[in-house]
């Protein structure tokens, strides 16, 4: 199931409000296609500096699995205020929980109109598409 | 003893296959170098009999799966067969015992043969000036993105630093553009598998220097608006690269310089039937407009007076990338193929190798999903969306297809298409090849159906069965220690 707090990019990013700043991370669906269910075969992410300004769209990193390389792309531009480094050393946080505890980064984001992204509902029916 | 060890492991003080005879020449006086490149100790190489380090060879050549023994079907490699006639042209004394430092008088032949080269890969690209001195495709990405580079700087447009590159492009693209101090921007594949061109409107403009395009695409899909897309960038000022890496598709058909390429590289060891990889030399050779030859590498081969020569006389060149003019014995290889099979030869070489892949494809369609389902080129990408209940990945297929005696198919690229399975023939195969990886194909699809973890638990006829991947990455061991 896909939570509804939060909105969705189609290259598989969410992103939730937080207090004033936002989470950003990846979706079960995008582990598991990267993972085959395996969180042994996830080997490396590559998250951004504290600080640096991200566009809308900007790709902030990269995930690696042993069948894939995928990027993480900005669902909404702005600061990055904190990088959850426990996931780099520790893929099995994001295998385990890509909802909550495998969130990737927070941001200050330069803008609250999220009306470009999907929502769970519209979300879902893409990943519909694909299975 | 334990046959598998390592060389190492095997090894007992005193064994040897050569014994050689007391020093007859005067010791060199090694306190000359430098005293961090002396070593205290001699190295710990391992000592051992010569039978037993055949049989340690014989028994590792053995575990291995190739073309010699296996259908190769590995899509965007071109595992197609090189002929053993071109290995012994380029074991020729002849070939062997030259050196690029003697006199030019006396490399004549081994000149004209590059020469000959030369003209023969401005014939079959359509591009008119040609370098064969890149020692590899990717070499030869870098070093037209340098030519281009080069071409803007002259022209005063040195702020075209953006390369436009498909969502399905080899990643060697983006890489070369980073290398070479250039940007790269990703241009989405609409729904046909081609480029969308709406979205490459948005992103080209005054800081575009070059569109990258593979054609026909990793997908195995001719870009049929090229002539459209040629328009765009070159009215934008920007240049268009041709990634050649499926040229064996189309050589003799049509040429990338007639539809609007301005360079281009060749991987001679996919197209031109020259050994691949093996950590051994490559060649990837460029192709480019008359207007980008100026910019070419050095040296150049060229004629005076009936001889031939290198030449580095060429000031706007990009200058050496390397040294000498090519790797030599690998663009010899690729001189006996194309004089073996002419001009009508060469065509088909492509026909036969568009032929297979729509066999195997048309063969394959019901059983095994191929998401851009048409006229394919030289390979297609099919994938396990039919297996998907079954649970079944493309890494279980290629695992069973290995107990099958099939080398498997290229998996997981391009990246476009989920779960992918990339088929490529090649044109040397025959018909009851084909037939066999099929019926073989076929039963996976029955077995994926009726017993789903027979797929999900290959390979049981090889030494060892699944490895961890993904420690493999996390925790590489890359060197024998001694305990």
């Amino acid at each position: 199931m896909v939570p509804e707090d939060r909105k969705y990019a189609a290259s598989h990013e969410w992103i939730k409000m937080d207090g004033d700043t936002a989470l950003i991370g990846i979706s079960a669906f995008a582990v598991t296609e990267l993972s085959n269910g395996n969180e042994g075969d996830m080997v490396y992410c590559d998250l951004p500096e504290v600080g640096r300004v991200l566009a809308t769209g900007e790709t902030f990193g990269e995930i690696e699995s042993v069948k894939a390389v995928g990027d993480l792309n900005a669902p909404v531009g702005g600061e990055v205020l904190e990088v959850n480094t426990s996931i780099e050393d520790h893929l099995e946080i994001l295998c385990d929980d890509p909802w909550k505890a495998g969130w990737l980064i927070r941001i200050k984001p330069e803008t609250t109109d999220w009306g470009h992204l999907l929502d769970a509902e519209a979300y879902e029916g893409t990943l519909a598409e694909q299975a | 003893m334990n046959p598998d060890l390592l060389l190492f492991e095997k090894s007992s003080p005193g064994r040897r296959t050569l014994r050689l005879g007391a020093l007859d020449v005067p010791q060199p006086d090694l306190t000359r170098l430098p005293a961090g490149a002396l070593r205290l100790a001699p190295p710990a190489l391992p000592e051992i009999g010569e039978l037993d380090l055949v049989r340690h060879y014989t028994r590792l050549s053995k575990k291995n799966m190739s073309i010699v023994d296996s259908f190769y079907p590995l899509g965007s490699c071109t595992m197609k067969y090189n002929p053993v006639l071109h290995e012994e042209a380029a074991a020729l004394p002849g070939f062997t015992d030259i050196h690029p430092w003697q006199d030019a008088g006396r490399l004549q032949g081994a000149l004209a043969i590059l020469r000959d080269l030369e003209r023969d890969f401005a014939e079959i690209s359509g591009l008119p000036c040609v370098s064969l001195h890149p020692a590899a495709g990717a070499q030869g990405e870098l070093a037209s993105l340098l030519v281009a580079r080069a071409y803007f700087a002259e022209r005063g447009e040195g702020e075209r630093t953006t390369v436009l590159i498909p969502d399905s492009a080899h990643g060697t693209n983006p890489a070369s553009a980073a290398v070479a101090g250039m940007r790269a921007v990703t241009v989405v594949s609409a729904a046909d598998g081609g480029v969308d061109l709406d979205d490459l409107k948005t992103k080209v403009g005054a800081d575009t220097a070059v569109f990258m395009i593979t054609n026909p695409s990793t997908l195995g899909l001719f870009e049929e608006r090229i002539a459209e897309i040629a328009d765009i960038i070159h009215d934008a000022g920007g240049l268009i690269y041709m990634d050649g890496a499926n040229l064996n598709a189309i050589m003799g058909i049509t040429r990338p310089g007639d539809f609007g390429a301005d360079m281009m590289h060749i991987n001679v060891h996919k197209t031109f039937a020259t050994p691949h990889g093996g950590g051994g030399p490559g060649a990837g050779p460029i192709c480019v407009t008359e207007a980008l030859g100026p910019y070419l590498p050095l040296p150049r081969i060229v004629e005076d007076e009936n001889r031939l020569r290198l030449s580095e006389e060429a000031p706007d060149s990009i200058g050496m990338l390397r040294g000498w003019a090519g790797n030599f014995s690998v663009l010899l290889r690729a001189w006996c193929y194309l004089r073996r099979l002419g001009p009508e030869g060469i065509r088909r070489v492509s026909e036969n190798a568009v032929l297979n892949a729509n066999y195997l494809r048309a063969r394959l369609r019901e059983r095994w999903h191929v998401p851009f389902d048409r006229l394919c080129m030289h390979e297609f990408v099919a994938n396990t969306r039919f297996q998907r209940e079954a649970g079944v990945h493309a890494i279980d297929v290629a695992k069973r297809l290995i107990d099958l005696g099939h080398h498997p198919p290229t998996i997981y690229f391009p990246l476009v298409v989920p779960e992918a399975l990339m088929m490529e023939p090649t044109e040397t195969e025959t018909r009851e090849t084909l037939d066999s990886f099929v019926e073989d194909m076929l039963r996976i699809a029955d077995e994926c159906d009726q017993t789903p973890e027979l797929v999900k638990q290959a390979p049981t006829t090889t030494p060892v069965s699944r490895l961890d991947e993904g420690r493999a990455v996390k925790q590489p061991v890359l060197r024998f220690r001694a305990e």
